[in-house]
């Protein structure tokens, strides 16, 4: 089965602390996999999940994503690499608030150099998939916390990416909203959508994940495979 | 928790002032600037402010200057006069006579009055030695630091007089009478010695009164000094009222420049400092809710902020005060050679006003913003970062994101529309710096129009001479026609040549292009009183033209062209006839054109040779043909002249008009320093707006937004501001001009021609638009930079 992230020995220690922030580790993820990273606060998955996407540099060890090693690229590379590769979606959503839903989705696209109309029939189309059509022309700070996720999942998304990485996609999200969000990522990862995800989220890590990796002080304790819950 | 020092308070400024440090620097630099450029300004606007009385004060010059016969009345009786009643001080008598000297090369110089004073110092006209030191002994000669330059220098030498036995003299010393007392000094023996041999010896007063600032009072005190005397011995007498207009008249025309520069700095100032301490208040309200949190009072609120901005702001105004004086030294210096006052000094009361009133612009900018964080209740201050923006800009992005650009671009564009006041704040920075460049790039090309306009003379390469009016003493290395003082001795003049032989070894000369003889003296127009000087022109003058402000240059006999200065004071106009007199002959001269001429204060007129019967050339001013060295020319043409009693000199390029060059010079540092502050206007607003949008930018490239896009985003945020900025400035910089330009010429007594006003070319104009642009820019890329630099993940966090 073709790996889609591969991390071989990678560590990341902040400043000039001894301790890691994380690893060294290893972990490899399968093309269509639905990993979840859990542990508690300070046990690293931020910093695996900005590893993986290419947001930080290891201190040691390689990141090898969707073929490529993303720990070697050049700034710009890597900037291309994200809005090529990667979809991520945030707790606090991260849409930009002076851009209409419409325009926010459309942005990955628009820096890729897509053409207007493509980018936007793809909007469309993932909005009308997402539920949020009606939202087009609307500015975020309007929306509902879930509406502004699905905003976020649809931008993510925009590009097609091989990975979508969602770092505690439900945590600002009241219940109900939640209960939406976690749907939307099994529908996803039952599309073929290799997803990881990083969550304290116990619940929302069974019901999206076929194998969850638990962190604790930045080394794996357990990386475990059972069937979702759904 | 009241109170600086140590404490709390203390501690919040400092991490304050410590933890932003691209701000305290931007704050401290602008406001260095903006108070550097107004020291700069406002020292010269108090220098050129009657720059003549305050030297006369300082000097305690003479209101009156009086030449007396020694022969009929003796020097303790003149002595007497200084109790006379109204007289409230006198020096003197001094000897006087005039001399004609002959320069270091051989140039003749005008008659010049020399005076035997002991040392520069007296109770009247104090001189103020320049350069060098005191004629001691015979053969040292103190000149006037007005005939100052590279052909006369310390230790330069000068002949008498042409005549055989004439004194060879050396320059010992350059000194300045702010009344005009001399135009070279010696000691009182070696005046008497040179008289001894050649001249007249005269007898030179130095009064002061109680009454002197009219002409009716001047005149009285004259009467005064004749009654006191025998009957003819009061020879001459020259009033501080005639020198100090003559004065005033080249001093008048840099005020309505400097003021327009004055009041640019100023209110660039003024809009640079409020938009950076606004700012700097503005985008630390969620630290000033946390503070309000954890105990701080309103009121420490309030004064911390305020000390944030005016510790930084302080520094800045410190370092701009040293740096607008060690800046306007040079310039004083040069506006003290031009104005030829005594020496000047950045006025005291410059450096307290501006930094007290920079202080207080900056403490009012800072008041405002802070009062308002104080008021803030302290759950909103603290939300304030978290919370959604408001709605301001979203038509904006809207409406750039249909726009057929890349998305970073359009992203850009729309973002100043999120802040419009900061936007606004450098729109009026870009437009102000874009005024004074478009100002001063038109100003410049004035001045060089000027300097090129004034002296059509000195486009000749050659000048040959063949004596008579206008003749020797009008030419050679030293050009001045200074003819000061008072009534002068008669001196012979060498015999002339024939100026009609002189004229056919010109047309003969290999090598000659063309050329044209001039005839210069003193003649009458009637209804002017007193002499006029009268230029007559032979040939094809067109060359030697002046620019035309109206009309046209003479082109045949029975013309005339006057100055603007001439036309207001005779009441005519161009069109009118007027009747003048030269060499006893008169005649009837139609006035076709006004000459932007400003010599002999605008007094001079321009005909025709051909309508004087007996007028000759002296001089004739000569182009050569392309390719032919003019001192070669004049070599071979001088050995043809002088056997005929003539000469033949090559002109020596002309140096700039000094008061053109310090003009220039002030405009280009004036322009540097308000565009450098435009600059820094933008860098700030630009730093604050980015590390307000940090988050934003961080999650743009956490999408994918690559450096470059970055940069561009951050660029594409000024470009509007830039062009908008341009597009205001440039139109207004031209108004400015337009409107300076004239009172400019004016002040100086004149009208201005096309090619002095008409400056600014279509390309020039779109260049300088540019430049409004660029300033946006340049302005921006620093912080586009950091934008494009900082880390992703460190942009995510950041709220």
């Amino acid at each position: 089965m073709t790996q889609v992230i591969e991390l071989k020995g990678v560590a990341k220690r902040y400043g000039g602390a001894d301790a890691a922030a994380l690893g060294p580790v290893d972990i490899a993820v399968a093309q269509g996999e639905a990993l979840a990273v859990t542990g508690p606060s300070g046990s690293g998955k931020s910093t695996l999940l900005n590893l993986v996407a290419g947001l930080d540099r290891p201190t040691e060890g390689t990141v090898t994503v969707a073929g490529q090693r993303v720990d070697r690229l050049s700034e710009h590379a890597l900037a291309r690499f994200r809005r090529e590769r990667i979809g991520m979606v945030f707790q606090f959503f991260n849409l930009l608030d002076d851009l209409t839903v419409a325009d926010n989705i459309r942005l990955p696209a628009q820096l890729t150099g897509t053409a207007r109309r493509t980018a936007a029939a793809r909007a469309d189309e993932l909005m009308e998939v997402l539920g949020i059509q009606r939202h087009a022309r609307a500015y975020p700070g309007r929306l509902s916390g879930g509406e502004r996720q699905r905003v976020a999942v649809a931008r993510a998304l925009i590009n097609k990416p091989a990975l979508l990485l969602a770092d505690e996609p439900t945590g600002a999200l009241d219940t109900a909203s939640g209960q939406e969000v976690r749907e939307l990522l099994v529908d996803l990862h039952r599309g073929g959508q290799t997803v990881v995800l990083v969550t304290h989220d116990l619940e929302l890590a069974r019901a999206c994940a076929q194998r969850t990796i638990h962190l604790v002080d930045g080394h794996v304790a357990a990386d475990t495979r059972a069937e979702p819950v759904r | 928790m009241t109170g600086f020092g140590n404490g709390a308070l203390g501690r919040v400024v400092r991490s304050g002032v410590g933890r932003r440090r691209v701000q305290t620097l931007v704050i401290a630099v602008a406001t260095m600037m903006a108070v550097a450029s107004a020291v700069v300004a406002g020292s010269l606007m108090v220098a050129t402010n009657a720059p003549f009385d305050r030297a006369f004060a300082q000097q305690h010059g003479a209101h009156l200057t009086a030449e007396f016969d020694p022969e009929r009345v003796s020097d303790d009786r003149l002595g007497a006069t200084g109790g006379l009643s109204g007289v409230t001080a006198s020096a003197g008598p001094f000897p006087t006579t005039t001399i004609s000297p002959v320069g270091p090369e051989g140039g003749h110089m005008p008659a010049l009055t020399l005076v035997g004073r002991p040392g520069p110092k007296s109770d009247v006209d104090a001189l103020d030695l320049k350069s060098g030191r005191w004629a001691r002994k015979a053969g040292e000669i103190v000149l006037s630091s007005s005939f100052a330059g590279p052909f006369l220098e310390l230790g330069s030498t000068m002949e008498s007089s042409d005549a055989p036995g004439g004194r060879t003299l050396t320059i010992v010393g350059f000194a300045m009478s702010a009344g005009d007392s001399a135009d070279l000094w010696a000691t009182p023996a070696q005046v008497r010695s040179l008289v001894a041999e050649d001249g007249r010896l005269g007898s030179q007063m130095l009064y002061r009164f109680d009454s002197a600032g009219t002409k009716a009072e001047i005149t009285g005190d004259r009467k005064r000094l004749a009654a006191a005397v025998p009957s003819g011995a009061l020879l001459g007498t020259q009033s501080w009222l005639d020198t100090k207009r003559a004065a005033d008249q080249g001093a008048a025309a840099t005020i309505p420049f400097l003021f327009a520069f004055g009041v640019l700095g100023i209110v660039m100032s003024v809009i640079i400092v409020g938009s950076v301490i606004s700012g700097a208040v503005g985008t630390g309200l969620r630290r000033i809710g946390i503070l309000k949190a954890i105990g701080f009072t309103p009121r420490e609120v309030v004064r911390a902020y305020v000390a944030q901005a005016l510790i930084p702001a302080g520094v800045g105004i410190g370092l701009g005060v040293v740096l607008g004086n060690v800046l306007a030294v040079p310039l004083l210096e040069d506006t003290e050679s031009v104005y030829g006052t005594a020496s000047l000094s950045v006025a005291w009361w410059v450096d307290v006003v501006v930094p007290a009133g920079a202080l207080l612009v900056v403490g009012v900018a800072a008041l405002v913003p802070a009062l308002r964080a104080g008021r803030l209740r302290t759950v909103d201050a603290i939300a304030v970062g978290r919370a959604p923006r408001t709605d301001r800009g979203q038509w904006a992005h809207r409406a750039a994101g249909r726009l057929p650009l890349p998305r970073p671009v359009t992203y850009g564009l729309a973002s100043p529309f999120a802040h419009p006041v900061r936007a606004i704040a450098m729109v009026l920075a870009v437009a102000f710096g874009t005024v004074a460049a478009t100002f001063a790039v038109g100003l410049t090309q004035s001045l060089n129009a000027v300097a090129a306009a004034q002296d059509p003379e000195d486009r000749a390469d050659v000048t040959a001479i063949s004596g008579g009016p206008g003749g020797g003493g009008n030419a050679g290395p030293v050009r001045t026609e200074k003819h000061r003082g008072p009534a002068s001795g008669g001196q012979e003049q060498p015999a002339p040549a024939d100026p009609e032989r002189v004229r056919a070894a010109v047309a003969a000369q290999p090598g000659t292009a063309s050329y044209y003889g001039v005839a210069q003296g003193d003649g009458s127009v009637a209804g002017v009183a007193g002499s006029v000087r009268i230029r007559l022109y032979q040939g094809d003058s067109g060359p030697g033209s002046f620019e035309m402000i109206s009309g046209h240059w003479i082109t045949g006999r029975g013309q005339v062209v006057v100055s603007t200065q001439f036309l207001e004071a005779t009441g005519n106009r161009v069109g009118d006839t007027v009747r003048v007199t030269f060499e006893k002959e008169s005649q009837r001269l139609r006035i076709v054109g006004e000459a932007f001429d400003t010599s002999d204060d605008g007094m001079r007129v321009h005909a025709d040779l051909g309508s004087f019967a007996t007028a000759e050339p002296g001089v004739f001013l000569i182009e050569v043909e392309p390719g032919v060295s003019p001192a070669a020319y004049a070599a071979e043409l001088a050995e043809v002249v002088r056997p005929l009693g003539g000469d033949a000199i090559a002109d020596f390029a002309g140096r700039g008009e000094s008061m053109i060059l310090v003009l220039e010079a002030m405009a280009v540092l004036l322009t540097l320093m308000l565009v450098s502050v435009a600059g820094l206007g933008v860098l700030n607003s630009v730093v604050l707006d980015t590390r307000e949008r940090v988050h934003d930018l961080g999650v743009c490239k956490a999408l994918g937004m690559s450096p470059r896009q970055t940069v561009v985003l951050v660029l594409a945020s000024v470009t509007g501001i830039g062009v908008l900025g341009g597009l205001a400035g440039v139109p207004a910089g031209f108004a400015l001009h337009g409107y300076v330009l004239p009172v400019m010429g004016s002040a100086a007594g004149t009208g201005l021609p096309p090619s002095v006003l008409d400056v600014y070319d279509t390309w020039q104009l779109a260049l300088l638009g540019l430049a409004g642009l660029l300033v946006a820019l340049l302005g921006a890329l620093l912080p586009a930079g950091w934008a494009a630099k900082v880390r992703t993940a460190t942009a995510l966090r950041t709220e």
